[in-house]
């Protein structure tokens, strides 16, 4: 059997569905919405990847690379917001962050 | 071939079931371990499809660094998981739906779709090369401004992580630069003329 193109694409497409589903089903928890949202991410540089591999051109993977930067940034101000939060109000209940009015 | 399919086959099922994990395990710490199995798992998918400079990269920033900050903030936080779970059961059905959908949406996508026949490839490797020198010649020269920009993003993100948790403590003493430098004999020293046998 030969793996191809859209053998990645469907793994691809499940991962992003897993992701979107985790950001639902835990809607209160804020750490698993960020995990949930590094899987998404990674869910799109699988496809970028594929494609890349399978068109012959490696700009997706440049911008995989890109992509990859901008989620470990993400990641470090989501949490660095989420340690200050929790300093200031001792709980990180999402509905509770949803009274943040400017 | 075959070995290609068997452990593209091995890593699809590990990156799907740890990536379920990370959703439903009940603690935040399996999460976070089961996140690390799902990106060494699409590293692997990497490793298959050529890009061995990604798959490595996808190792050491994300098991090595990002992965870590979760574990560390997770320990760090002392919340209470159990009463965040809740609710779970409750949005099972529109959570359910609303993953069917999208996931319809994408089986859709990925299922019709073609490449225009006139495109061109904007970076083709030449095959004799390595994958990470091949990257190497593309991303120092075509797409330069995107790695800089790239920079300036990781900048951003390491001061504003900076600023936002760095607390100065009251009550803690610490070391005055300027004031140790700005020390002169006239400020710091004092002689006096002692009586003998009566002390200052």
């Amino acid at each position: 059997m030969i793996i191809g193109l859209a053998h990645y694409l469907s793994l691809a497409a499940i991962l992003f569905t897993i992701g979107v589903a985790g950001i639902i089903l835990n809607h209160k928890n804020i750490i698993i919405i960020l995990m949930s949202v590094e899987v998404i991410l990674l869910s799109v540089n699988i496809n970028l990847v594929a494609f890349s591999t399978f068109a012959g051109d490696l700009t997706g993977q440049v911008f995989a690379l890109l992509i990859l930067t901008v989620a470990a940034a993400e990641a470090a101000i989501g949490l660095a917001i989420l340690v200050a939060y929790y300093r200031n109000r001792g709980s990180i209940a999402v509905e509770d962050i949803h009274a943040l009015k400017g | 071939m075959w070995a290609q399919a068997f452990f593209f086959w091995i890593f699809a099922a590990m990156l799907v079931g740890s990536a379920l994990a990370v959703i439903l395990a009940r603690n935040p710490v399996h999460s976070v371990l089961f996140l690390i199995l799902a990106f060494v798992s699409a590293s692997g998918l990497f490793v298959l499809m050529g890009a061995e400079f990604l798959a490595m990269m996808l190792i050491v920033v994300y098991v090595g660094a990002v992965a870590v900050l979760f574990l560390f903030v997770v320990m760090l936080l002392d919340v209470d998981f159990a009463q965040l779970k809740q609710g779970f059961v409750q949005y099972l059905p529109i959570g359910g739906l609303i993953a069917l959908c999208v996931g319809a949406e994408l089986w859709f996508v990925t299922s019709n779709w073609v490449r225009a026949p006139n495109a061109a490839a904007a970076a083709s490797p030449s095959g004799t090369l390595a994958n990470t020198r091949a990257l190497g010649l593309v991303i120092y020269t075509r797409y330069v401004y995107f790695f800089e920009a790239a920079g300036l993003i990781l900048l951003t993100a390491m001061v504003g992580a900076i600023v936002l948790t760095l607390r100065h403590k009251v009550g803690v003493k610490r070391q005055s630069i300027e004031a140790q430098v700005a020390r002169t004999p006239a400020t710091a020293v004092e002689i006096r003329k002692v009586a003998s046998r009566a002390g200052i």
